[in-house]
């Protein structure tokens, strides 16, 4: 069995907008899934479905929601704790005890390297940093399946680019069932072992791209030939997906 | 270019944990090599000896001019009859704050006031704070109570305190119930709002992991309403002051409050009084004010930030 799997997926929301319409696919173990889309296809609400947020009006989802990492779009930090109190919260919610949550809090802020920050509050933090708080919260729970909604569209270029780097090296060392919604092309491809391209609204799936490079990959890969091949050919496919 | 609280983004580059795989080209890491992550973090808030003629100057510039205006006042404008009605700075600062026996009695009135005021306070805190937990916890409370909180708000202070006074009569308590009524609606209403102000991702985040519902009260809600309850106190003080002392003004019996001292002051004609009374109505109010401001700042100065308007 799969460790995220959505069948036959169809939203409609009470104003009577169609955002989904009959998804279907799977991610396994070692998996890292990048679901590129126009703006408003519906992306976002397909891991609200996947987390249980939102209930599909059609099809079904089957995941083990006990530990389930689900990266927002804004770090969602909570402003009035330090960073590493920030990152304390989820095991906190899970009735983790204090000695326990503050190693693991301190073991993934060395993850994300956040090291020397754990007593700062989020104001003092660059956008950057606020994010990879984000991600460290997320990583205590050592989730088997990591879901990412457009996580890095709100930092710089360079910024993001490292994170890209950070997350499929993580993916790597931590070997998570990965879903990630984005609308970067070069984000996608650089980071996944797939690639699904999603139709504008109503959202479904399109096109499906497997992404041949291995891990680690380096930020040189970018400018490798394939990649802009493989690139080229998920654009081709999104921007089909606009007409 | 000023120094902000804020790094510059920070790479995991520079200390890679030991057992993560290279983390790409370290002379990326450059920009940010000279980030020390053990300084404090806003230490630049603070305000430097060199600003002070900057701000301390032009209200002292204004009060020295108003100061002239009142001379010019009472020296030019009023004839000698009528000079009790606006005294000499320097009469009222004699007769009203340096003469002991004068300013004693002012000071214990002004104290009964604050008492009152205070008790006044607490309660609409209480009150206020407890009713606001519960209209945010179920919408039907809040429909129910909104019109009636409004409405008592709605309410002429001046229509209310002798309704109290037929009611209660003139005793402390019925100074306090004028305190809790003029200062109760703010600290609801900021609560209210506060409580409702914490965004929408972190209640996600929360429903993500079961939380129960006191925990997401005293974990999110709880905690993202500070600022604006603080906003709220502040309010709430200063009309329980202004309470005490429109209570006491009315009620004109019982404790001596600072309100009947005024009254008398100004049915005798002592001007030096008056002036001082009024004087030390407006610190005491002044004094509430920064005292919460500071209370705030204690509380959550360290990790809240006022939405600045950026250009």
């Amino acid at each position: 069995m799969s460790t995220l799997s959505f069948d036959g997926i169809g939203m409609v929301f009470p104003d009577g907008t169609e955002a989904l319409t009959d998804i279907s696919f799977t991610v396994d173990k070692g998996e890292f899934v990048t679901v590129v889309g126009p703006s408003g296809c519906g992306k976002s609400t397909l891991l609200r479905i996947a987390s249980g947020l939102l209930e599909p009006t059609s099809g079904a989802v089957a995941v083990d929601r006990d530990r389930l990492g689900y990266v927002f779009q804004d770090p969602t930090l909570l402003p009035w704790r330090t960073v590493r109190k920030n990152i304390e919260l989820l095991p906190e919610l899970h009735g983790v005890g204090k000695a326990e949550r503050r190693r693991l809090a301190l073991d993934t802020i060395e993850l994300v390297g956040l090291t020397g920050f754990e007593n700062h509050y989020p104001k003092s933090l660059s956008g950057g940093m606020r994010m990879r708080a984000s991600l460290a919260r997320t990583l205590t729970l050592k989730p088997p399946v990591f879901l990412f909604d457009e996580p890095f569209g709100a930092v710089d270029q360079i910024t993001r680019e490292r994170l890209n780097e950070e997350t499929q090296q993580l993916f790597q060392h931590e070997g998570f069932a990965g879903l990630f919604i984005t609308h970067s092309i070069a984000e996608a491809v650089f980071m996944s072992t797939r690639v699904l391209v999603m139709s504008a609204r109503p959202g479904r799936i399109i096109a499906g791209f497997e992404v041949p490079f291995g891990y680690p990959r380096r930020p040189e890969l970018r400018f490798d030939p394939e990649f802009a091949l493989l690139s080229g050919d998920v654009s081709q496919a999104l921007r089909g997906s606009y007409s | 270019m000023t120094t902000t609280p804020d790094v510059a983004d920070y790479t995991p580059a520079a200390a890679p944990a030991p057992e993560m795989p290279d983390l790409g080209d370290p002379d990326s890491s450059g920009e940010d090599s000279a980030l020390d992550p053990s300084a404090p973090p806003s230490a630049s808030k603070r305000i430097r000896v060199a600003d002070l003629p900057r701000m301390v100057l032009p209200p002292m510039l204004l009060g020295g001019a108003l100061i002239t205006f009142w001379y010019y006042i009472t020296r030019i404008v009023l004839d000698e009859t009528r000079r009790f009605l606006l005294p000499y700075p320097h009469d009222v600062l004699q007769v009203g704050f340096l003469e002991w026996d004068k300013f004693s009695i002012i000071l214990k009135a002004l104290g009964s006031s604050a008492k009152v005021a205070g008790i006044g306070l607490a309660i609409a805190i209480t009150i206020g704070m407890l009713l606001a937990m519960l209209m945010s916890q179920a919408k039907i409370f809040e429909r129910a109570l909104f019109p009636f909180m409004v409405t008592v708000q709605a309410i002429p202070i001046l229509a209310i305190v002798p309704l109290i006074s037929f009611w209660w009569g003139t005793g402390q308590p019925s100074r306090v119930i004028v305190c809790v009524i003029i200062s109760l609606f703010p600290i609801l209403m900021n609560t209210l709002f506060g409580l409702q102000s914490a965004e929408r991702g972190m209640h996600d985040l929360f429903t993500l992991h079961h939380a129960g519902r006191l925990t997401r009260l005293r974990k999110l809600m709880f905690p993202a309403a500070l600022p604006a309850v603080f906003a709220g106190l502040r309010i709430s003080a200063g009309l329980s002051v202004i309470g005490a002392i429109v209570g006491d003004f009315f009620f004109g019996r019982g404790e001596i409050g600072i309100g009947q001292r005024i009254r008398r002051y100004a049915f005798q004609l002592d001007g030096e009084e008056l002036l001082t009374a009024v004087i030390m109505s407006s610190v005491l109010g002044v004094v509430v004010f920064w005292t919460f401001g500071l209370i705030q700042k204690l509380v959550i100065g360290k990790w809240y930030e006022p939405q600045a308007i950026s250009g």
